[in-house]
C-alpha cells in the first residue's frame, strides 16, 4: 500500500463519519498527457473529430505557458471514475482524493445528476468508449470524410438538447388523436331513437396526419435523428450518441459552480480534520487549496472572470455558517447553478468577494459597469443558459422534406452571428440533403433567413 | 482504497487521440490551403531555387462553428476584485475599430505556419490540373553505366573501408577468442579490442547499366523595353511551372536561361529575370544562340530537349524570315518547342503578331509546337495544361 493509498483510505472513512454519502470511486493515477486529453475531450475516450485537435493544442499552448494545471477529473457514476494526475506531489493529491469525494457526494445526490444517471445508468465512461469504438467502425466502413460530416453537424449542435426532456424518447404520434364526437344532446338522442330513419353511417374519414413538429423542437439532435428523411441508420446512431453525451455533460455544465464549490467546501473540510496528516503535508494540501480556490492570479487586483471554485466555496460556506450543514444538503440536492446563485449569492456576500459587471466597449475599453446584486447574478449566470446556446427549434418539416430552424431571437435579445449560423446551416443541409433554412434576426433586429 | 495506475489499464493505450486529431485538423487545412493554391502561388516568390524548397503559409486554425449570438456592441460580464462603477479596468485603443495586435482572449488567435513542399504543391497541382506525364524521347534514352554498392569484401581500396562492419567483426572475434580463453566467464573487454588484417571490411562496387533520362530546357526570354514587369512575371510563373513539370519526369534536367532584346545572352537563373534591356527585338539572336547551345552541350539526339520562348510578340520586321527559319531549326530537334506571349488583355491585337504567326505556322507543319497567351494568372495555369496534355500526346 502507498502513502497516498493509506491516506485515501483513511480520508474515506473520515468522509463517511461526516455523512458523506457517495457511489463508489475508482481512482486511477494517469499520466499528464492522458489528463490533457480528458481535459480537452471531456470523456477519457471519446469520438474523434479535428475539433478536438484544435482544442488540444490550445490546451498545450496553455499548459506550456503555465495557465492551466489540471489536478484531477472525475466522472460522476457507479462507480465514479476519478483520475489523478500521476505528477502531482502526495499532498496535492490527498488533497485532490478529497475533492474527489466532495463530488462524488454531489453528484449522487443532487437531483439533475440522478435525473440523468436514472436514464443513462452510471457508467459514462464506457458508454462514451464504446461510442468511440462505433464511429471508428463507422470510419472503417464509409470513411472518414462522410463520419466526419456528419460528426461537423452533430458536435455543432451538441448543446441543442431539450435540457429538461428524456434521454429516451418516442417519435411523435403520427396521426392526430381522433376527435371525439361531441357528446348528444337531449334531443339527438331522442330524435335517434325515432322510427324510420336509418342511423347515418359514420363517414370514415380517415386518420389525419399531424404536423411534424407538432411544436417547436428545440432538442435538434434528436429531431434530426429521427425525422431527417435521408439520414441513414449509421447516421443516426452517431447523432444519437452525441445526444446522449450532452445529456452526461449537462448537469456537468450546469452545476459547475455548486460542484466545484461543494466539492472544494469539503476538501477543505476534510484535509482540516483529518489528524492523521503529518503537519508539512497538511500545509502543502493547504497551499494547494488556496491555489486553486482563490478569486485571482497572484499579484493581480482584479479578474474578469469568476473562478467557480471559490464563488462556490464562498456561497457554501455561509450557507453552512448560517444554516448548518443539513440545510446545506437540501441546497445541494434541489439546486442548480440558477438557483443556487439566486438565491444564496447575497448583496453582503457579493460585496465580501468584490463582485461586480463590466463591459467591454467598442474599442476594447473595459470598465466596472455595477455592483448591483441583480446584475451581478445575471452576469454570472448568462452564459449559462440553455447550455450556453442560442435557443432555436425545428419549427416546420415541410412534405418536400425542407426543414425550418427558428431561433428565439426575441428572448435571447438579438440575432445569431451570421457567419456561424450559415456554416452550421451547411453542416445540417450536409446531413439533411433537403433544402434547411434558419429564421433569425439581423443587427437592426428584423427578421432574415439563411437557407442552404 | 486502492488506487490503480493507467497504464494498468489496457484501452489507455489504444489512443493518443489529441494528437491524432490534431494530424487531421491540419490535413484539412492542407485542403484547404490546395483549393486557393492558385492565389497562392502568385504572391509567393517560388522560382529560385531547387525542387526541395518548401514554402511556408500562414494559416489560421479551423474554427468549428456553433451557433452563437452575434455580439452586442457592449459585452457585458462577471469579474471579482478591487473597483468601483466607472473605474476603468482596460484602456481603450486610440482608433477604436481596428482589432488589437494583442487581443488573444478569441479562438483562433494563434497562427501557426504550414510547410508546403514544392514538390508537393506541383504534384497537387499535377492532380488538380489532371495533367499527364511527359514521355521521353526513345531515342534518348541510352544506356548510362552506374556503379552501385554491392556486399562487402575482405580486399579492397582503403577509402571504401566500412568501419562499422570492421568493427562489427572484430568483437565477434573477440568474443570467439575470450570466450574460449576465459571458458564462460563474463569478460568484458578492458582493453581495448584489436583489429587484425582479416577483421577489415570493405565494400564493393558494381558496375550497372541503368536507363539514363536527362533533359535538357531552354528558357529563352525577350526582355526588350516593350516586356514590363507584369509579363516578365508571368512568363516566370510558366517557366517555374514547366520546369516543375519537366523535373516530376526526369532524373537530371538541366537548365539554360537565355535572354535576348537586338542581342541575346545566356545567364545564370538568379539573374535571368532582373536581365532588361531597352534595345529592339530580335528573335533571330535568341534562337541561333539556343541552337548553339544545344550543339555544344545538349544534343538532342541524347537529351530530351525541350525550349520555351516567352515574348509579346513583336519582332523586328526584317527579322522575320530570319527568325522563321531558326526557329524551325529548334522545332526540327527538341521534344518541343512552347512560344507563350504576354500582354495584357487591354492590349487591342488586330492580328496575330508576327511571333504567333511564325510558331503558328510551324505547328501546321506537324512539328511538336505550342503557343499560348497569357494575360492573367488563370493563363498560367491554361498554358501548362495544354503544354503537358499535347505532349503526351504525342
Amino acid at each position: 500500500m502507498t502513502e497516498l493509498e493509506d491516506y485515501a483510505g483513511r480520508i474515506e472513512a473520515l468522509a463517511q463519519r461526516l455523512g458523506m454519502d457517495y457511489y463508489p470511486v475508482d481512482f486511477e493515477m494517469a499520466p499528464a498527457s492522458l489528463m490533457t486529453e480528458i481535459a480537452v475531450y471531456g470523456l477519457p475516450v471519446r469520438m474523434p473529430h479535428w475539433s478536438f485537435g484544435v482544442r488540444y493544442i490550445h490546451q498545450l499552448v496553455r499548459q506550456s505557458m503555465g495557465h492551466s494545471k489540471i489536478f484531477e477529473v472525475m466522472f460522476p457514476g457507479d462507480p465514479c471514475r476519478a483520475f489523478l494526475m500521476d505528477g502531482n506531489s502526495i499532498a496535492e493529491n490527498a488533497l485532490v482524493t478529497a475533492h474527489v469525494l466532495g463530488h462524488a457526494d454531489f453528484s449522487k445526490n443532487n437531483q439533475l445528476f440522478a435525473r440523468f444517471h436514472a436514464m443513462a445508468g452510471g457508467n459514462i465512461v464506457e458508454t462514451a468508449a464504446a461510442h468511440a469504438h462505433r464511429i471508428q467502425l463507422a470510419i472503417e466502413a464509409h470513411g472518414v470524410e462522410r463520419v466526419e460530416s456528419v460528426l461537423d453537424a452533430a458536435l455543432a449542435l451538441e448543446a441543442h438538447i431539450d435540457v429538461g426532456g428524456e434521454l429516451h424518447r418516442a417519435r411523435y404520434p403520427e396521426f392526430l388523436a381522433p376527435q371525439k364526437a361531441p357528446a348528444e344532446s337531449q334531443f339527438q338522442s331522442r330524435f335517434r331513437q325515432l322510427p324510420g330513419t336509418a342511423a347515418p353511417t359514420a363517414q370514415k374519414s380517415g386518420q389525419i396526419r399531424a404536423p411534424v413538429p407538432p411544436h417547436p423542437e428545440y432538442d435538434l439532435l434528436w429531431f434530426i435523428a429521427h425525422y431527417a428523411p435521408e439520414l441513414e441508420q449509421w447516421e443516426r446512431d452517431i447523432f444519437l450518441m452525441v445526444r446522449t453525451e450532452s445529456f452526461y455533460f449537462y448537469p456537468v455544465f450546469a452545476c459547475q459552480i455548486m460542484n466545484e464549490g461543494w466539492a472544494s467546501y469539503w476538501h477543505a473540510r476534510l484535509l482540516r480534520e483529518a489528524d492523521f496528516l503529518p503537519q508539512p503535508l497538511y500545509l502543502s494540501a493547504i497551499k494547494a487549496h488556496s491555489d486553486v480556490v482563490r478569486p485571482f492570479a497572484s499579484g493581480q487586483q482584479t479578474a474578469l472572470a469568476i473562478n467557480p471554485y471559490h464563488l462556490g466555496f464562498t456561497i457554501w460556506e455561509r450557507i453552512v455558517e448560517r444554516h448548518g450543514i443539513e440545510r446545506a444538503r437540501e441546497v445541494r440536492r434541489d439546486e442548480d447553478d440558477f438557483g443556487f446563485i439566486r438565491n444564496f449569492l447575497d448583496e453582503e456576500l457579493a460585496k465580501e468577494a468584490g463582485l461586480f459587471v463590466y463591459e467591454t466597449r467598442p474599442g476594447d475599453e473595459i470598465r466596472v459597469a455595477s455592483k448591483d446584486i441583480s446584475a451581478i447574478r445575471e452576469a454570472i449566470l448568462a452564459p449559462k443558459f440553455n447550455f450556453g446556446s442560442p435557443r432555436v427549434s425545428a419549427a416546420e418539416l415541410k412534405h418536400d422534406g425542407s426543414l425550418t430552424l427558428a431561433h428565439d431571437y426575441a428572448s435571447d435579445g438579438r440575432g445569431l452571428e451570421v457567419n456561424r449560423a450559415k456554416r452550421v446551416l451547411d453542416y445540417v443541409h450536409r446531413v439533411w440533403r433537403r433544402p434547411v433554412k434558419l429564421a433569425t434576426a439581423n443587427d437592426k433586429n428584423e427578421a432574415v433567413e439563411l437557407a442552404a | 482504497m486502492t488506487i490503480r495506475l493507467a497504464a494498468e489499464t489496457p484501452w489507455y493505450d489504444l489512443f493518443s487521440r489529441g494528437a491524432r486529431d490534431w494530424l487531421r485538423h491540419n490535413e484539412k487545412v492542407r485542403d484547404a490551403v490546395k483549393d486557393t493554391l492558385p492565389e497562392l502561388l502568385s504572391s509567393a516568390d517560388l522560382m529560385t531555387g531547387n525542387g526541395s524548397r518548401t514554402v511556408a503559409v500562414p494559416v489560421k486554425f479551423l474554427e468549428h462553428a456553433r451557433l452563437r449570438l452575434a455580439d452586442a456592441s457592449t459585452q457585458q460580464g462577471a469579474g471579482q476584485g478591487r473597483g468601483e462603477p466607472g473605474d476603468v479596468l482596460q484602456p481603450g485603443r486610440e482608433d477604436g475599430n481596428e482589432p488589437g495586435q494583442q487581443g488573444g482572449t478569441g479562438d483562433g488567435e494563434i497562427r501557426f505556419m504550414v510547410e508546403l513542399k514544392l514538390d508537393e504543391i506541383v504534384d497537387w497541382l499535377w492532380e488538380e490540373l489532371k495533367l499527364p506525364e511527359l514521355k521521353p524521347k526513345r531515342t534518348a534514352t541510352m544506356d548510362q553505366a552506374e556503379y552501385v554498392r554491392e556486399g562487402w569484401d575482405k580486399r579492397g581500396a582503403r577509402s571504401r573501408l566500412d568501419r562499422r562492419r570492421t568493427m562489427k567483426e572484430a568483437v565477434k572475434r573477440h568474443a570467439i577468442q575470450g570466450n574460449a580463453a576465459a571458458n564462460g566467464s563474463v569478460a568484458v573487454a578492458e582493453e581495448p579490442i584489436s583489429l587484425v588484417n582479416d577483421d577489415l571490411r570493405f565494400r564493393q562496387l558494381v558496375k550497372r547499366p541503368s536507363p539514363a533520362t536527362s533533359a535538357a530546357v531552354i528558357f529563352a526570354l525577350d526582355v526588350s523595353g516593350s516586356m514590363d514587369e507584369a509579363q516578365r512575371r508571368l512568363a516566370k510563373q510558366f517557366f517555374f511551372f514547366a520546369l516543375q513539370g519537366i523535373r516530376r519526369q526526369y532524373a537530371k534536367v538541366e537548365t539554360v536561361f537565355l535572354a535576348h532584346a537586338a542581342q541575346a545572352w545566356e545567364f545564370d537563373e538568379s539573374q535571368f529575370f532582373q536581365a532588361s534591356s531597352s534595345g529592339g527585338t530580335v528573335t533571330s539572336s535568341v534562337a541561333r544562340l539556343a541552337l548553339e547551345v544545344m550543339e555544344k552541350r545538349y544534343d538532342p539526339a541524347r537529351y530530351n530537349v525541350y525550349f520555351f520562348y516567352a515574348s509579346d510578340g513583336e519582332n523586328a520586321a526584317e527579322d522575320r524570315d530570319e527568325a522563321r527559319s531558326a526557329l524551325a531549326e529548334i522545332a526540327g530537334q527538341v521534344n518541343y518547342s512552347g512560344y507563350c506571349e504576354t500582354g495584357g488583355v487591354a492590349t487591342f491585337r488586330p492580328r496575330d503578331t508576327q511571333l504567333a504567326e511564325i510558331f503558328g505556322e510551324l505547328k501546321t507543319t506537324g512539328l511538336a509546337v505550342g503557343t499560348s497567351h497569357l494575360a492573367s494568372q488563370d493563363d498560367v495555369w491554361n498554358a501548362i495544361r495544354e503544354f503537358f496534355t499535347e505532349q503526351s500526346k504525342e
